[in-house]
Protein backbone atom coordinates (compact mmCIF):
# COMPACT_ATOMS: atom_id res chain seq x y z
CA UNK A 1 0.00 0.00 0.00
CA UNK A 2 1.21 3.32 -1.05
CA UNK A 3 1.50 5.89 2.08
CA UNK A 4 -0.18 9.17 1.55
CA UNK A 5 2.05 11.90 0.59
CA UNK A 6 1.54 15.42 1.88
CA UNK A 7 1.16 17.93 -1.08
CA UNK A 8 3.50 20.64 -1.45
CA UNK A 9 1.38 24.21 -0.37
CA UNK A 10 2.82 27.46 -2.63
CA UNK A 11 1.14 30.68 -3.50
CA UNK A 12 -2.04 30.96 -5.38
CA UNK A 13 -0.18 32.77 -8.42
CA UNK A 14 3.28 34.52 -8.74
CA UNK A 15 4.63 38.06 -10.14
CA UNK A 16 7.38 39.80 -10.77
CA UNK A 17 9.04 42.01 -7.93
CA UNK A 18 11.49 43.53 -9.36
CA UNK A 19 14.13 44.11 -12.01
CA UNK A 20 17.71 45.08 -12.38
CA UNK A 21 20.60 44.98 -15.27
CA UNK A 22 24.46 45.66 -15.65
CA UNK A 23 25.43 46.63 -18.27
CA UNK A 24 29.63 46.72 -19.10
CA UNK A 25 31.75 50.09 -18.97
CA UNK A 26 32.86 49.48 -22.14
CA UNK A 27 30.76 51.15 -25.02
CA UNK A 28 31.44 49.68 -28.39
CA UNK A 29 30.05 51.67 -31.62
CA UNK A 30 30.41 50.19 -35.03
CA UNK A 31 33.19 51.89 -35.90
CA UNK A 32 35.37 49.49 -33.75
CA UNK A 33 33.68 46.41 -35.09
CA UNK A 34 34.81 48.12 -38.65
CA UNK A 35 38.05 48.01 -38.05
CA UNK A 36 37.83 44.23 -38.44
CA UNK A 37 35.28 43.15 -41.26
CA UNK A 38 34.54 45.02 -45.12
CA UNK A 39 31.27 46.72 -44.07
CA UNK A 40 29.81 49.82 -43.51
CA UNK A 41 28.11 51.74 -40.20
CA UNK A 42 25.44 51.76 -42.50
CA UNK A 43 24.91 48.49 -43.74
CA UNK A 44 24.97 47.52 -40.13
CA UNK A 45 21.84 49.68 -38.67
CA UNK A 46 19.97 48.59 -41.84
CA UNK A 47 20.74 45.24 -40.87
CA UNK A 48 20.38 45.07 -37.47
CA UNK A 49 19.44 48.35 -36.09
CA UNK A 50 22.53 48.21 -34.22
CA UNK A 51 24.87 51.26 -33.50
CA UNK A 52 26.43 50.41 -30.30
CA UNK A 53 26.83 47.44 -28.07
CA UNK A 54 28.36 47.13 -24.41
CA UNK A 55 31.63 44.35 -24.52
CA UNK A 56 32.30 43.40 -20.67
CA UNK A 57 36.19 43.81 -19.37
CA UNK A 58 38.35 40.96 -17.45
CA UNK A 59 36.75 42.53 -14.63
CA UNK A 60 33.07 41.93 -15.95
CA UNK A 61 32.98 38.27 -15.30
CA UNK A 62 29.69 36.45 -15.47
CA UNK A 63 29.52 36.14 -12.00
CA UNK A 64 30.19 39.98 -11.53
CA UNK A 65 27.34 41.08 -13.52
CA UNK A 66 25.27 38.57 -12.27
CA UNK A 67 25.67 40.10 -8.61
CA UNK A 68 25.35 43.30 -9.86
CA UNK A 69 22.05 42.84 -12.03
CA UNK A 70 20.73 40.55 -8.94
CA UNK A 71 21.74 42.97 -6.30
CA UNK A 72 19.96 45.68 -8.88
CA UNK A 73 16.65 43.61 -8.66
CA UNK A 74 16.56 42.59 -4.94
CA UNK A 75 17.08 46.06 -4.00
CA UNK A 76 14.25 47.33 -6.78
CA UNK A 77 11.95 44.20 -5.29
CA UNK A 78 12.64 45.93 -2.07
CA UNK A 79 13.20 42.55 0.12
CA UNK A 80 16.36 41.23 1.87
CA UNK A 81 19.19 39.39 0.01
CA UNK A 82 18.43 36.56 2.58
CA UNK A 83 15.05 35.90 1.41
CA UNK A 84 15.86 34.75 -1.60
CA UNK A 85 15.46 30.69 -1.84
CA UNK A 86 16.14 29.94 -5.62
CA UNK A 87 18.71 31.21 -7.65
CA UNK A 88 18.16 30.32 -11.43
CA UNK A 89 21.06 31.32 -13.88
CA UNK A 90 20.45 31.31 -17.87
CA UNK A 91 23.86 31.44 -20.05
CA UNK A 92 25.90 29.98 -23.07
CA UNK A 93 28.63 31.64 -22.19
CA UNK A 94 29.93 30.95 -18.49
CA UNK A 95 32.86 28.55 -19.81
CA UNK A 96 33.08 26.54 -16.58
CA UNK A 97 30.40 24.20 -16.61
CA UNK A 98 31.21 22.84 -13.18
CA UNK A 99 30.22 23.90 -10.54
CA UNK A 100 26.86 25.79 -12.10
CA UNK A 101 27.67 29.30 -11.04
CA UNK A 102 24.48 30.11 -9.73
CA UNK A 103 25.63 28.81 -6.68
CA UNK A 104 28.58 31.07 -6.52
CA UNK A 105 26.05 34.16 -7.09
CA UNK A 106 23.76 32.32 -4.43
CA UNK A 107 26.56 32.68 -1.97
CA UNK A 108 28.08 35.92 -2.62
CA UNK A 109 24.47 37.72 -2.85
CA UNK A 110 23.68 36.71 0.48
CA UNK A 111 21.14 34.38 -0.18
CA UNK A 112 22.01 31.61 2.35
CA UNK A 113 21.74 27.97 1.23
CA UNK A 114 18.73 28.80 -1.42
CA UNK A 115 18.67 25.76 -4.20
CA UNK A 116 21.06 27.13 -7.19
CA UNK A 117 21.44 25.99 -10.54
CA UNK A 118 21.98 27.19 -14.34
CA UNK A 119 19.99 26.51 -17.48
CA UNK A 120 20.89 26.32 -20.93
CA UNK A 121 17.98 27.62 -23.23
CA UNK A 122 20.00 29.90 -25.66
CA UNK A 123 18.31 33.40 -26.17
CA UNK A 124 14.90 32.24 -24.55
CA UNK A 125 17.15 31.26 -20.93
CA UNK A 126 15.19 34.17 -19.33
CA UNK A 127 11.75 33.02 -20.12
CA UNK A 128 12.48 29.59 -19.64
CA UNK A 129 13.95 30.78 -16.40
CA UNK A 130 11.07 32.82 -15.42
CA UNK A 131 9.05 30.18 -16.11
CA UNK A 132 10.60 27.72 -13.78
CA UNK A 133 10.43 30.37 -11.05
CA UNK A 134 7.12 31.02 -11.17
CA UNK A 135 6.17 27.14 -11.38
CA UNK A 136 8.72 27.19 -7.97
CA UNK A 137 6.58 29.76 -5.84
CA UNK A 138 3.24 28.34 -7.01
CA UNK A 139 4.35 24.98 -6.18
CA UNK A 140 5.73 26.51 -3.06
CA UNK A 141 9.69 24.95 -3.16
CA UNK A 142 10.50 28.51 -3.39
CA UNK A 143 8.79 31.72 -1.96
CA UNK A 144 11.41 34.43 -3.57
CA UNK A 145 13.09 33.28 -6.77
CA UNK A 146 16.04 35.29 -8.70
CA UNK A 147 16.43 34.62 -12.16
CA UNK A 148 18.98 35.81 -14.07
CA UNK A 149 20.14 35.90 -17.57
CA UNK A 150 23.73 37.00 -18.59
CA UNK A 151 26.19 36.22 -21.41
CA UNK A 152 29.66 37.20 -22.30
CA UNK A 153 29.33 36.84 -25.87
CA UNK A 154 31.97 39.36 -27.18
CA UNK A 155 34.27 35.78 -26.20
CA UNK A 156 31.89 34.08 -28.79
CA UNK A 157 32.35 36.21 -31.43
CA UNK A 158 34.01 35.32 -34.62
CA UNK A 159 35.06 39.32 -34.95
CA UNK A 160 36.11 38.69 -38.70
CA UNK A 161 32.98 37.10 -39.68
CA UNK A 162 31.27 40.46 -41.24
CA UNK A 163 27.38 38.91 -40.93
CA UNK A 164 27.83 38.19 -37.31
CA UNK A 165 30.57 40.36 -35.87
CA UNK A 166 28.78 43.10 -35.11
CA UNK A 167 25.33 41.19 -33.71
CA UNK A 168 26.57 40.18 -30.29
CA UNK A 169 27.07 41.91 -26.95
CA UNK A 170 27.84 41.87 -22.97
CA UNK A 171 25.46 42.28 -20.03
CA UNK A 172 23.64 40.56 -17.18
CA UNK A 173 19.75 41.27 -16.66
CA UNK A 174 17.75 40.06 -13.21
CA UNK A 175 14.12 39.72 -11.88
CA UNK A 176 13.02 38.15 -8.58
CA UNK A 177 10.26 36.27 -8.76
CA UNK A 178 7.65 35.82 -5.84
CA UNK A 179 4.30 35.07 -4.56
CA UNK A 180 0.79 37.12 -5.67
CA UNK A 181 -2.56 37.06 -4.63
CA UNK A 182 -3.39 38.19 -8.37
CA UNK A 183 -2.17 36.05 -11.92
CA UNK A 184 0.57 38.47 -12.94
CA UNK A 185 2.61 35.65 -14.77
CA UNK A 186 0.55 34.20 -17.53
CA UNK A 187 0.95 30.84 -18.91
CA UNK A 188 3.77 29.98 -21.22
CA UNK A 189 3.49 28.78 -24.46
CA UNK A 190 6.90 27.36 -25.35
CA UNK A 191 8.95 24.23 -26.99
CA UNK A 192 11.54 23.34 -28.78
CA UNK A 193 11.88 22.40 -32.78
CA UNK A 194 15.35 20.33 -32.59
CA UNK A 195 15.08 19.86 -36.18
CA UNK A 196 16.85 23.25 -36.82
CA UNK A 197 19.53 22.93 -34.37
CA UNK A 198 21.46 23.73 -37.04
CA UNK A 199 20.42 27.20 -37.68
CA UNK A 200 22.07 29.07 -34.68
CA UNK A 201 25.07 26.73 -33.17
CA UNK A 202 28.67 27.36 -31.52
CA UNK A 203 31.29 26.59 -34.23
CA UNK A 204 33.41 23.88 -32.22
CA UNK A 205 32.70 21.82 -29.44
CA UNK A 206 34.92 21.75 -26.44
CA UNK A 207 36.13 18.19 -26.55
CA UNK A 208 37.27 18.62 -30.10
CA UNK A 209 40.34 20.50 -27.99
CA UNK A 210 40.98 18.01 -26.58
CA UNK A 211 42.53 16.22 -29.03
CA UNK A 212 43.81 18.91 -31.01
CA UNK A 213 46.89 20.68 -31.01
CA UNK A 214 47.45 23.96 -29.03
CA UNK A 215 46.26 26.57 -31.45
CA UNK A 216 45.08 24.40 -34.24
CA UNK A 217 41.73 25.00 -33.81
CA UNK A 218 39.85 28.56 -33.61
CA UNK A 219 38.01 29.32 -30.34
CA UNK A 220 34.32 28.80 -31.05
CA UNK A 221 32.16 31.20 -31.89
CA UNK A 222 28.21 31.49 -32.30
CA UNK A 223 27.33 31.03 -36.15
CA UNK A 224 23.66 31.49 -37.81
CA UNK A 225 21.95 31.12 -40.73
CA UNK A 226 20.86 34.31 -41.12
CA UNK A 227 17.73 34.28 -43.64
CA UNK A 228 16.65 30.67 -42.23
CA UNK A 229 16.71 32.35 -38.19
CA UNK A 230 15.08 35.14 -39.62
CA UNK A 231 12.23 34.02 -41.28
CA UNK A 232 11.60 31.83 -38.31
CA UNK A 233 11.98 34.85 -35.94
CA UNK A 234 9.50 37.19 -37.52
CA UNK A 235 6.95 34.13 -38.65
CA UNK A 236 6.81 31.33 -36.20
CA UNK A 237 7.80 33.53 -33.43
CA UNK A 238 4.88 35.65 -33.82
CA UNK A 239 2.00 32.70 -33.77
CA UNK A 240 3.91 31.71 -30.63
CA UNK A 241 3.69 35.16 -29.12
CA UNK A 242 -0.38 35.48 -30.42
CA UNK A 243 -0.34 32.12 -28.57
CA UNK A 244 0.68 33.40 -24.98
CA UNK A 245 -1.66 36.40 -25.41
CA UNK A 246 -4.95 34.30 -26.34
CA UNK A 247 -3.26 31.97 -23.42
CA UNK A 248 -3.47 34.91 -20.94
CA UNK A 249 -6.59 35.71 -21.84
CA UNK A 250 -4.90 39.32 -23.69
CA UNK A 251 -6.14 41.28 -26.65
CA UNK A 252 -3.43 43.25 -28.18
CA UNK A 253 -5.48 46.40 -27.05
CA UNK A 254 -5.12 45.43 -23.94
CA UNK A 255 -1.07 45.37 -24.04
CA UNK A 256 1.29 47.91 -22.88
CA UNK A 257 4.40 47.07 -23.43
CA UNK A 258 5.67 44.24 -26.24
CA UNK A 259 9.55 42.95 -25.29
CA UNK A 260 10.92 40.57 -27.23
CA UNK A 261 14.08 39.23 -27.32
CA UNK A 262 16.68 41.48 -28.62
CA UNK A 263 17.83 39.66 -31.71
CA UNK A 264 18.09 42.35 -34.38
CA UNK A 265 15.67 45.39 -35.06
CA UNK A 266 14.43 43.90 -38.50
CA UNK A 267 12.97 41.01 -36.30
CA UNK A 268 11.34 43.30 -34.06
CA UNK A 269 10.07 45.60 -36.50
CA UNK A 270 8.70 42.65 -38.26
CA UNK A 271 7.32 40.88 -35.62
CA UNK A 272 5.33 44.22 -34.44
CA UNK A 273 3.21 44.43 -37.94
CA UNK A 274 2.68 40.52 -37.98
CA UNK A 275 1.78 40.95 -35.08
CA UNK A 276 -0.43 43.82 -35.69
CA UNK A 277 0.11 45.52 -32.35
CA UNK A 278 -1.80 48.62 -32.01
CA UNK A 279 0.59 52.04 -31.42
CA UNK A 280 -0.19 52.15 -27.89
CA UNK A 281 1.87 49.48 -27.35
CA UNK A 282 5.45 50.34 -25.89
CA UNK A 283 7.79 48.15 -27.86
CA UNK A 284 11.24 47.11 -26.47
CA UNK A 285 14.62 48.32 -28.51
CA UNK A 286 17.02 47.96 -26.48
CA UNK A 287 19.24 46.56 -29.34
CA UNK A 288 20.20 49.27 -31.09
CA UNK A 289 22.68 50.54 -28.11
CA UNK A 290 23.06 46.70 -26.46
CA UNK A 291 23.65 44.64 -29.29
CA UNK A 292 21.74 40.62 -28.67
CA UNK A 293 22.94 39.67 -25.16
CA UNK A 294 21.16 36.53 -25.82
CA UNK A 295 19.41 35.22 -22.08
CA UNK A 296 20.38 38.98 -21.07
CA UNK A 297 18.51 40.56 -23.48
CA UNK A 298 14.63 41.03 -21.93
CA UNK A 299 15.41 41.91 -18.46
CA UNK A 300 17.81 44.04 -19.79
CA UNK A 301 15.29 46.12 -21.70
CA UNK A 302 12.51 45.51 -19.20
CA UNK A 303 14.66 47.43 -16.69
CA UNK A 304 15.47 50.43 -19.43
CA UNK A 305 11.95 50.44 -21.03
CA UNK A 306 10.94 51.40 -16.86
CA UNK A 307 13.85 53.36 -15.95
CA UNK A 308 12.99 56.18 -18.96
CA UNK A 309 8.93 55.93 -18.42
CA UNK A 310 8.54 54.02 -21.84
CA UNK A 311 6.42 51.89 -19.42
CA UNK A 312 5.36 51.91 -16.22
CA UNK A 313 4.76 49.52 -12.41
CA UNK A 314 1.57 47.59 -13.53
CA UNK A 315 1.91 47.77 -16.99
CA UNK A 316 0.90 44.60 -18.98
CA UNK A 317 4.06 42.82 -21.24
CA UNK A 318 4.02 39.98 -23.62
CA UNK A 319 7.74 38.86 -23.79
CA UNK A 320 8.92 36.48 -25.84
CA UNK A 321 12.56 34.81 -25.64
CA UNK A 322 13.79 32.89 -29.23
CA UNK A 323 17.19 31.30 -30.34
CA UNK A 324 19.73 28.25 -30.16
CA UNK A 325 17.90 24.84 -29.99
CA UNK A 326 15.78 26.69 -31.67
CA UNK A 327 13.82 27.19 -28.83
CA UNK A 328 11.20 29.56 -27.73
CA UNK A 329 9.17 30.69 -24.44
CA UNK A 330 6.37 33.33 -24.37
CA UNK A 331 4.26 34.94 -21.72
CA UNK A 332 2.58 37.86 -20.85
CA UNK A 333 3.52 39.56 -17.19
CA UNK A 334 2.99 42.13 -14.91
CA UNK A 335 5.44 44.42 -15.03
CA UNK A 336 7.28 45.33 -11.25
CA UNK B 1 -3.48 28.91 -60.68
CA UNK B 2 -2.11 32.66 -61.35
CA UNK B 3 -0.54 33.02 -64.85
CA UNK B 4 2.94 34.83 -65.65
CA UNK B 5 1.57 38.01 -65.88
CA UNK B 6 -0.34 37.80 -62.53
CA UNK B 7 2.81 36.77 -60.87
CA UNK B 8 4.72 39.60 -61.77
CA UNK B 9 2.50 42.37 -60.71
CA UNK B 10 1.22 39.95 -57.74
CA UNK B 11 5.71 40.44 -56.72
CA UNK B 12 5.54 44.12 -57.78
CA UNK B 13 3.05 44.85 -55.35
CA UNK B 14 4.94 42.99 -52.78
CA UNK B 15 7.82 44.51 -53.38
CA UNK B 16 6.22 47.67 -53.46
CA UNK B 17 4.90 47.38 -50.04
CA UNK B 18 8.07 45.75 -48.18
CA UNK B 19 10.84 47.94 -49.92
CA UNK B 20 8.75 51.15 -51.13
CA UNK B 21 9.99 50.08 -54.26
CA UNK B 22 7.75 51.67 -57.60
CA UNK B 23 5.59 48.70 -58.55
CA UNK B 24 6.56 48.94 -62.30
CA UNK B 25 9.91 49.05 -61.54
CA UNK B 26 10.03 45.34 -60.77
CA UNK B 27 10.95 43.98 -64.13
CA UNK B 28 11.61 40.23 -64.84
CA UNK B 29 15.47 41.42 -65.81
CA UNK B 30 15.29 43.09 -62.20
CA UNK B 31 18.07 41.70 -59.76
CA UNK B 32 16.44 42.26 -56.18
CA UNK B 33 19.56 43.06 -54.17
CA UNK B 34 20.87 45.15 -56.95
CA UNK B 35 18.47 46.77 -58.95
CA UNK B 36 15.55 46.96 -56.39
CA UNK B 37 17.82 47.49 -52.63
CA UNK B 38 15.70 44.49 -51.20
CA UNK B 39 18.22 42.84 -48.59
CA UNK B 40 18.72 39.40 -47.85
CA UNK B 41 16.44 40.23 -44.94
CA UNK B 42 13.82 42.04 -47.18
CA UNK B 43 13.70 38.95 -49.63
CA UNK B 44 12.71 36.47 -46.60
CA UNK B 45 9.79 38.98 -46.23
CA UNK B 46 9.30 38.62 -49.99
CA UNK B 47 9.25 35.14 -50.36
CA UNK B 48 6.70 34.96 -47.33
CA UNK B 49 4.24 36.96 -48.89
CA UNK B 50 5.06 35.63 -52.51
CA UNK B 51 3.86 31.74 -50.51
CA UNK B 52 0.82 32.85 -49.12
CA UNK B 53 -0.38 34.92 -52.25
CA UNK B 54 0.42 32.67 -54.63
CA UNK B 55 0.19 29.16 -52.50
CA UNK B 56 3.39 27.78 -52.76
CA UNK B 57 6.50 26.79 -50.53
CA UNK B 58 9.43 28.05 -51.19
CA UNK B 59 11.76 26.72 -48.49
CA UNK B 60 14.99 28.72 -46.97
CA UNK B 61 17.32 26.69 -49.44
CA UNK B 62 16.21 27.99 -52.76
CA UNK B 63 15.91 31.60 -51.74
CA UNK B 64 19.20 32.15 -52.30
CA UNK B 65 19.08 30.97 -55.75
CA UNK B 66 16.08 33.73 -56.64
CA UNK B 67 18.68 36.30 -58.36
CA UNK B 68 16.19 37.85 -60.56
CA UNK B 69 12.49 38.69 -60.77
CA UNK B 70 12.26 36.56 -63.45
CA UNK B 71 13.89 33.68 -61.41
CA UNK B 72 10.96 34.40 -58.34
CA UNK B 73 8.33 34.16 -61.59
CA UNK B 74 9.75 31.23 -62.83
CA UNK B 75 9.95 28.92 -59.70
CA UNK B 76 6.60 30.21 -58.71
CA UNK B 77 4.95 29.09 -61.85
CA UNK B 78 7.12 25.87 -61.19
CA UNK B 79 6.07 25.86 -57.80
CA UNK B 80 2.52 25.70 -58.83
CA UNK B 81 2.34 23.04 -61.45
CA UNK B 82 3.99 20.67 -58.51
Amino acid sequence: MSAKIRPSKGAPYARILGVGGYRPTRVVPNEVILEHIDSSDEWIRSRSGIASRHWAGPEETVAEMSLAAGGKAIADAGIDPSEIDGVIVATVSHFKQTPAVATEIAHRIGAGMPAAFDISAGCAGFAYGLTLAKSMVVDGTASKVLVIGVERLSDLTDKEDRSTAFLFGDGAGAVVVGPSQEPAIGPTVWGSEGDKSETIKQTVAWDVYRDADPGQVRFPAITQEGQAVFRWAVFEMAKVAQEALDAAGITAEELDVFIPHQANMRIIDSMVKTLKLPDHVAVARDVETTGNTSAASIPLAMERLLATGQAKSGDTALVIGFGAGLVYAATVVTLP
Amino acid sequence: MATKEEIVSGLADIVNEIAGIPAEDVQLDKSFTDDLDVDSLSMVEVVVAAEEQFGVKIPDDDVKNLKTVGDAVDYILNAQVA
